[in-house]
């Protein structure tokens, strides 16, 4: 038994709310318009608007505050450095405080808090969601909104395959790297002492042996995949079918109009 | 003609540049009716793994011809419409699981058909049930047990609605009641739906229960019979470096020694019969 | 040399909806020189006690105690432990790394600091011991080899630590017959000739029945058995309804017992049961 087995993979929070089951097209294409929205409205006004509303849709889906934060915590350096970089070197406005050549204008805070607030922003609605969409409905979304490109060479269907196949094995090959790194530590290895150098050589051991796995477990994946009659995308049909229904043109217009709100504020407020 | 595989003259080897290669099938000819429940034993590197790939088309003879439910396996066309006759299970339950959540890995054969999805959702459930994984069919895979994953991988070619089920050394990973769930997964597709069946095993306690058994070595078959009439050869299956069950070698040893028992006695309950009348 | 397991217990994800309780208060004392057959259904904790036989796992409560030192104890070094107590995991042969044979079978003894000059001697030892010829396998590459020499090549690679225990954790999965009669074999003249402790865990009844001295059963994270073979193999029913068997050749004895035959006692191998069969005809003859 591995301790590693139970980490859910992924950050899906499951749920039942109208935003879980929202088409995953609709909220792939919703997600990537906020995300326009946000480079193309500038000022505080326009973010407050959206912020609120990334507050409502989550307050909709019921995922607590918590756990949509916990998005941001791996990318806290970048923000506060995002935060820091501007707050130091953008000029203009009132000197608000000023040590040696260190000088922060009051252009600069209001750049650095900005930048910060959009980059928050930023992070906070794509992690909703993939907190509301499941792996699966996820790259089911994605192959169907590419699948107009296959005709111009994008592989949509491999891209979703490799996706989820990926997404199948990350359990499977973390368990495996715990149980490899055990045997190597049961034959003396030493994976943490040392400088870098040794240190990385000291990793050998670990890898060589999951890589030559993870190529027998491709290959054999391979193997039985073409057993059960895959041939690429073409001819295949899928058990789950994707439908919009009145609830997506809801969501659609509705963040049609919020948007407009959101440029609105930004252009002339 | 009415066998469902037919094999003749078959060859085969990994290698074909180069003539010092072994083959790994030499002449292999065979011939397996609709219903049959047929254990293929023999040593790692007897060929036994080889000679079922080449039931479903993964690998094609060098030289003669397999047939599957009369189509040859050389037409290139067909090659689809025999793996969805002849379904295989592989060993490592890990490296055949391809989605994320069981139902969608049983629904991918029957996708790559091309098969519209109310219906694939019907076989799904009657794939499911038929190994009885109904109740794990929202879980992820990679928290099953082995013979869980097997049951489900299982389903998978079910849901293909294959007339062979063939079963690659599906129960070479497993623990003992795994390996059991199979088996008794395998046995009650093949009495209750009259599957043909296709078990390739090292474990003879597993080909001690089909009712024919082809002992394979050096790409060669050696003997092909009723299971009795196999595991009565016990010193050619040690030769051959296989096992008998430990009652069929205890009996031999008892006939040496002149006691009046039948050569062949495969189960516990056979023997306790045989030696009361003795005793 | 001996092991000495009091009051263990396992625990993993203490305090979290995943917790669960591997071992369960385990007390275990391993001699030297013995063959020690550790059995038990998936999930009831064999794994995870073999890990801490060498310090991979640390106990949530309890002790192990190796060669007199206590494995909690923080000035103990876990990687001499970990020479001392040999730990063969299942499948072995993913764990093999290096470009040559030598390398791999090198890398353990190397870790612990033998010196280049004794490590030709280590390694062609342990090949040997495993019944490969060092010469003619110790340039090639590992990954050229077939399953069965991987193994014995993976098993080489603890050997040449010199381990006074030897711990296997399913060594014979996955091979043939012979396969699994050869390493049967090697690791019973590594009990016999080199005197080490073997723990030997495994699903087959029959393998243990024919090498271990002494059986632990282990369900649950407890251990619900521990004797000899032939003392363990009698409670043939408390073995089945933990989802564990016997031997074919004990399963008879049990039943011919059961119909009410003087059945002296319960075979472990087809020989015993053959004998005592012809002793029970001889008595009937006699009547």
């Amino acid at each position: 038994m591995s301790i590693l087995k139970n980490v859910t993979i992924g950050q899906y929070y499951p749920g039942d709310s109208v935003v879980h089951r929202l088409d995953p097209r609709t909220k792939l294409v919703l997600s990537f318009a906020f995300i326009i929205v946000l480079f193309l409205v500038n000022g505080f006004l326009p973010y407050l608007w959206l912020a609120a509303l990334v507050m409502v849709v989550a307050q909709i889906a019921r995922v607590p505050l918590k756990i949509m934060l916990r998005g941001l915590s791996p990318l806290k350096f970048i923000i506060a450095l995002t935060f820091l970089l501007h707050l130091f070197t953008t000029r203009g406005g009132t000197v608000l405080w000023q040590l040696g050549f260190l000088r922060i204008e009051s252009n600069g805070l209001a750049q650095g808090a900005f930048l910060a607030f959009r980059l928050i922003l930023l992070v906070v609605a794509t992690s909703l969601l993939t907190l509301t969409t499941s792996p699966i409905a996820l790259t089911d979304g994605l192959e169907r909104i590419l699948s107009p490109g296959a005709r111009f060479g994008l592989p949509a269907h491999e891209l979703a395959m490799m996706m989820t196949i990926a997404l199948r094995f990350i359990p499977t090959l973390i368990e495996e790297a715990d149980k490899i790194m055990r045997a190597q530590l049961a034959r003396g290895a030493d994976f943490e002492s040392g400088g870098l150098i040794k240190r990385a050589k000291s990793l050998l051991p670990l890898l060589v042996p999951l890589f030559v796995s993870a190529f027998r477990r491709a290959d054999e994946l391979a193997m039985a995949m073409e057993a059960r009659a895959y041939r690429g995308g073409k001819h295949r049909t899928r058990l789950k079918v994707l439908k919009y229904t009145a609830k997506d043109f809801w969501a659609y217009f509705l963040a049609a109009l919020a948007f407009g709100i959101a440029y609105f504020l930004g252009r002339w407020v | 003609m009415s066998a469902i595989i037919r094999m003749e003259g078959v060859s085969f080897s990994y290698n074909s540049d180069d003539p010092q290669q072994t083959q790994a099938l030499q002449g292999v000819s065979l011939s397996i009716e609709p219903g049959e429940f047929v254990a293929i034993v023999g040593r790692n590197g007897s060929g036994k793994s080889t000679l079922a790939k080449h039931i479903n088309a993964i690998l094609t003879p060098t030289s003669g011809e397999v047939w599957v439910d009369g189509i040859s396996t050389k037409d290139t066309d067909s090659v689809f419409a025999i793996r969805q006759i002849a379904g295989m299970v592989f060993q490592n339950p890990d490296n055949q699981i391809v989605a994320t959540i069981v139902e969608e890995d049983v629904a991918f054969g029957p996708e790559n058909l091309g098969i519209p999805s109310d219906e694939i959702r019907r076989r799904i459930d009657e794939a499911l049930s038929l190994v009885r994984m109904s109740d794990y069919a929202l879980h992820p895979p990679h928290l099953l047990s082995g013979g869980q994953k097997q049951r489900v991988a299982i389903a998978g070619v079910l849901a293909m609605h294959p007339k062979i089920l063939i079963l690659d050394e599906s129960t070479a990973m497993l623990d003992p009641l795994g390996r059991q769930e199979v088996m008794e997964t395998a046995l009650r597709l093949n009495r209750e739906r009259g599957m043909t069946v296709v078990l390739i095993t090292h474990h003879m306690d597993e080909a001690v229960r089909a009712e024919r058994v082809i002992v394979l070595d050096r790409g060669r078959v050696v003997l092909d019979g009723s299971t009795r009439e196999v595991f009565s050869q016990v010193d050619l299956l040690r030769q051959l470096g296989l096992d008998v069950p430990q009652v069929t070698s205890l009996a031999q040893l008892l006939r040496e020694q002149g006691l009046n028992l039948q050569p062949d006695v495969l189960t516990v309950g056979e023997m306790v019969e045989q030696l009361c009348q003795l005793l | 040399m001996s092991i000495t397991i009091r009051n263990l217990s396992s625990v993993y994800n203490p305090g979290t909806p995943f917790e669960v309780r591997a071992l369960d208060n385990i007390n275990l004392s391993i001699g030297e020189g013995e063959f020690v057959g550790l059995i038990g259904p998936t999930g009831s904790g064999k794994s995870t006690l073999v890990q801490h036989f060498n310090g991979l796992i640390r106990p949530s409560q309890g002790e192990v105690v190796v060669d007199g030192r206590s494995l909690t104890d923080k000035a103990t070094d876990l990687r001499e432990v970990r020479q001392r107590v040999g730990l063969v995991f299942q499948y072995p042969e993913h764990q093999l790394f290096e470009e040559t044979v030598f390398a791999d079978v090198a890398f353990g003894p190397k870790n612990q600091g033998v010196p280049e000059a004794e490590l030709k001697e280590r390694v062609n030892e342990a090949l040997t011991l495993v019944g490969l010829d060092p010469s003619a396998i110790c340039d090639r590459s590992p990954f050229e080899l077939s399953g069965g020499q991987m193994r014995r090549v993976a098993i080489a690679g603890i050997l040449a630590m010199r381990p006074k225990v030897l711990v296997l954790d399913e060594p014979t999965a996955g091979l043939d017959p012979q396969g699994r009669d050869e390493l049967l074999d090697q690791l019973q003249q590594l009990h016999s000739r080199a005197g080490m402790t073997v723990i030997l865990v495994s699903h087959s009844m029959e393998d243990i029945a024919r090498v271990a001295t002494r059986l632990v059963v282990l369900h649950r994270g407890q251990i619900v058995a521990d004797g000899s073979p032939r003392q363990v193999f009698t409670q043939a029913k408390m073995l089945m309804d933990v989802g564990l068997g016997v031997p074919q050749v004990t399963e008879l004895m049990l039943a011919l017992r059961e119909k009410g035959y003087p059945v002296p006692e319960v075979a472990l191998t087809v020989e015993e049961a053959c004998a005592i069969i012809l002793g029970l005809h001889r008595g009937g003859e006699g009547q």
